[in-house]
């Protein structure tokens, strides 16, 4: 009770541990793991490679701008305009959809939405789930339906890497809904699963990206950070076991 | 009193860098604070290079193109403008162009532009910001009767040469600006940027 | 001529002092010649930390006006300008997210603290009650501010939050539009909430928080012990008039109170740099989508901040009894003075039922603040939730009853502070 300094740093972090680990267990429910990692540029340069053949024709990334693209990801301006770049927008500008939304809606039900936030929002585990979720549903508009996202109105725009798969579900009984119970190769695709996985992974971790440029930069800065406060903390620790000499 | 049996030495020391570590802290937290004031990127992007077509610009003709919210004029002068240039230097305040800021180095010279006849400037006089008005002719005008071509800045009279100098006895202090600019190729302008990007 | 920088500086002072005679006592009443219990502990650094808190707050909220945009048609893209395009600007909103939150984190355990030590008591009770007004506009403040960034969290938690009012009789229904000016939240909620998120209420907290210091001031300083420093004995090494038992708060809670802020911008720093989100907590997921009216998100949920509460509206099967409810157990700590009838402070020496009783306290708090923010569909959840939010008022049922009819049999209270640490 009366020596509290060894106990303030257990006392917080026990705190901050109560209120985060209980969150962040409950957002992981049933996803695999995307192992997507921000420091891969490699992965990350190859993900938005993917996004813009196989994404942005339908989904724009209104708040991602091909500049920061090309700052972040070590890209040179030319390398994105030639590669990256199939909308013809200044090097500046934002990454608009190809396809009007109007379109989108008369083909697929709906908008396709726009991507930028949407690892933030979902998870990037979800992401990366969601990519290999996809399965054949004659029942759906466009034949396709997705486990992570029932009814999604999309379809598998990677089905030729991926190949075609359809879902083994066990019968409905009683009042118990259909329970999913795997997925079946019916058609293969030109990517090995272990490839394919890298795939969906370099996507998902391109949209986690673009979900919060900011992230490339707070940890490394964040240590710096740390350190100097670190410092000041213990020089303010030696002054005050200095002035409290006095106290008796 | 409350002195007895304490090393000031100490106790100065650590108030002392305690303090010079807290304020150097507190300098440095302000540095988001105040860049955060910067041109944004969306600010850069508006403000970003222009592509100026010259390709159906006659001689004598001017156009006229934006550049971060700034009138940017390409003249093609004629032969006649070129020769006068000369002519004028002893009526001029900076016939040399020798105030460093009002134009890039490559065009610190007689014509002030890269190729002697285009002619590239920011169309504000550098008195108080007014755009002036372009009188490209040789012949005596109301407000010079030994006009030699240039601009008139109808706010408070300021006349400028045919390169955009100041003339002598008039409100503005410098010649107009040139503004960083490079050629894409013999028909195209890129306005913003002294060189090519890499 | 170090002599004539004296001079210089001494006819500063002079000259200053001749004009504003009463600033020179005014800092010596609230800093050098204030004093306060030297055996404070851990638990007397939460008011200090929020006064940085609140600091950190108004700095980062101006910058964060500089960028945003009040309308409904702009306000999501706008925070996100200020995430990408303005530079540090993300830093700036992080430092701004995350303090809203160590806000809270800070204002309740400064809160428990005062009913740990029973500084709510004689001569305590206007510091006490000018604190309660301070949680209650700081818990506005949130809520607005909250709103702000439009995401499918600010817009459907604005619409849960206000449509609570309109479980007030006759004049619910009106009362919600007014609010609204509009039938749903919209650009004018937004705007009107922009205007007391960032003027208004900081305004009226700002005052609060003055007048919550001058009012501690005046009576001086609870401590662990409980003891009254003012009514022991005299002098000490810095006065003979101070308590024996003070100790000048500058320098010597100055600098405590500086090691302490470090350890707690530590924290802060780790959160803002590597854990902007906490996990969902402090920035939640569906508020990185724009607000949609026609779409409600799964799992509505308010801030981890006010789940205690939310969770007491959810599990009372009926709306109007459900918001009463809610709003009584914050109504009913503005009472803890007078319901607590006990001698004796600090729960040192309190008997042990209160003991018992606070930590039951506690953990009700904590609970329900876990099940608010959980989806609330577990029935066996409701059930326990009940019990809790009954728990929770039957604390100040049971402090009243303890203490005003002799059952709490106390511990002796020692004449002076026990050390420091």
């Amino acid at each position: 009770m009366h020596k509290s300094h060894p106990w303030i740093a257990g006392f917080l972090l026990a705190l901050s541990l109560g209120f985060a680990l209980p969150a962040a267990a409950a957002e992981e429910g049933g996803l695999a793991p995307s192992n997507a990692n921000l420091a891969d540029t490699g992965s990350l340069q190859n993900g938005a490679k993917l996004f813009m053949n196989y994404c942005s024709g339908c989904h724009s990334l209104q708040l991602m701008r091909y500049s920061r693209i090309a700052e972040d990801l070590d890209l040179s301006e030319d390398q994105v305009m030639n590669n990256l770049n199939f909308t013809g927008v200044n090097f500046g500008e934002r990454i608009p959809p190809s396809m009007n939304s109007v379109d989108g809606k008369t083909w697929f039900g709906a908008a396709p939405p726009d991507l930028s936030l949407m690892a933030r929002a979902k998870g990037v585990d979800y992401v990366f789930n969601y990519l290999k979720s996809f399965y054949l549903d004659a029942s759906r508009p466009v034949g396709w339906n997705n486990t992570v996202f029932p009814n999604a109105s999309m379809p598998n725009p990677l089905w030729e890497l991926q190949g075609v798969q359809t879902a083994k579900f066990k019968a409905a009984e009683g009042s118990e809904p259909a329970q999913f119970e795997g997925f079946e190769v019916h058609r293969a695709g030109t990517l090995k699963p272990e490839e394919f996985d890298k795939v969906a992974r370099d996507i998902a971790n391109f949209l986690q990206y673009a979900a919060e440029p900011a992230a490339m930069q707070r940890k490394s800065i964040g240590i710096w950070v740390l350190l100097f406060l670190a410092t000041f903390t213990l020089l303010a620790y030696f002054l005050k076991q200095e002035y409290w000499k006095d106290v008796h | 009193m409350a002195n007895d049996g304490v090393d000031k030495g100490r106790r100065r020391f650590l108030t002392a860098t305690t303090a010079v570590v807290g304020g150097a802290g507190i300098a440095m937290a302000a540095v988001p604070f105040i860049k955060s004031w910067q041109p944004s990127a969306r600010a850069k992007t508006a403000g970003a290079p222009v592509e100026a077509d010259i390709s159906k610009l006659e001689v004598g003709q001017m156009v006229t193109y934006e550049w971060r919210g700034q009138p940017i004029w390409i003249i093609h002068r004629t032969q006649a403008q070129l020769d006068a240039l000369p002519s004028q230097d002893s009526r001029l305040k900076d016939p040399n162009s020798s105030v460093e800021d009002q134009q890039p180095k490559f065009a610190q010279n007689e014509h002030r532009s890269r190729k002697p006849e285009l002619l590239v400037l920011v169309g504000l006089c550098t008195h108080l910001g007014c755009s002036p008005k372009f009188h490209g002719e040789l012949v005596p005008e109301p407000f010079d009767p030994d006009w030699k071509g240039g601009f008139f800045c109808p706010c408070h009279k300021s006349r400028f040469d045919m390169a955009g100098r100041v003339y002598d006895g008039v409100p503005a202090p410098t010649n107009l600006v040139v503004p960083p600019y490079y050629f894409i190729d013999d028909t195209h302008i890129m306005i913003g940027a002294a060189e090519g990007a890499a | 001529m170090a002599n004539r920088l004296t001079q210089a500086v001494t006819g500063m002072q002079e000259w200053f002092n001749d004009r504003a005679p009463s600033f020179g006592p005014f800092y010596a009443k609230h800093m050098t010649s204030y004093y306060a219990p030297k055996n404070f502990n851990i638990w007397y650094i939460f008011g200090v930390l929020s006064m940085v808190v609140l600091i950190n707050q108004i700095v980062t909220g101006i910058f964060l006006t500089m960028f945003f945009k009040p309308s409904a048609a702009e306000a999501f893209a706008s925070v996100e300008y200020i995430m990408r395009d303005v530079e540090w600007g993300w830093l700036i909103r992080y430092m701004h997210s995350t303090g809203a939150s160590a806000f809270f984190v800070v204002v309740y355990i400064h809160m428990f603290r005062g009913v740990m030590y029973g500084s709510y008591k004689k001569p305590r009770e206007l510091v006490w009650l000018l604190g309660m007004l301070i949680y209650l506009v700081l818990m506005a403040e949130a809520f607005m501010g909250y709103v702000l960034p439009w995401g499918q969290m600010s817009f459907w938690g604005a619409k849960v939050i206000i449509s609570l009012f309109g479980a007030i009789p006759y004049v619910g229904t009106a009362l919600t539009e007014w609010i609204m000016g509009d039938y749903l939240p919209s650009d004018a909620t937004l705007n009107r909430f922009f205007a007391l998120h960032v003027i208004a209420l900081p305004l009226v907290l700002l005052l609060l928080v003055v007048l919550h210091i001058f009012a501690l001031h005046e009576v001086g300083s609870n401590n662990p012990d409980g003891v009254e420093i003012k009514k022991g004995p005299k002098g000490n090494r810095w006065s003979s008039s101070a308590p024996a038992d003070g100790i000048p708060f500058h320098p010597y809670f100055t600098v405590k109170d500086t090691f302490y802020t470090g350890c707690f911008l530590l924290i802060c720093a780790f959160i803002i740099f590597f854990q902007p989100t906490f996990g969902g907590l402090f920035l939640e997921h569906d508020n990185f989508i724009e607000a949609n009216r026609l779409v409600t998100p799964v799992h509505i949920k308010p801030t981890w901040y006010y789940t205690p509460f939310y969770a007491m509206l959810r599990v009372v099967p009926n709306k109007l009894a459900g918001v009463l409810t809610m709003f009584s157990a914050i109504l009913v700590l503005f009472f803890l003075p007078w319901l607590d009838r006990g001698k004796v402070k600090s729960w040192r020496y309190r008997g042990t039922g209160f003991r018992v009783a606070l930590f039951v306290l506690g953990i009700c708090f904590v609970w329900l603040g876990k099940i608010g923010s959980g989806p609330g569909t577990d029935p066996v959840e409701t059930i326990i939730g009940r019990f809790l939010t009954a728990a929770y008022f039957g604390f100040f049922i049971f402090l009243w009853v303890y203490t005003a009819f002799g059952f709490e049999k106390t511990k002796a209270v020692p004449e002076r502070v026990n050390g420091h640490d």
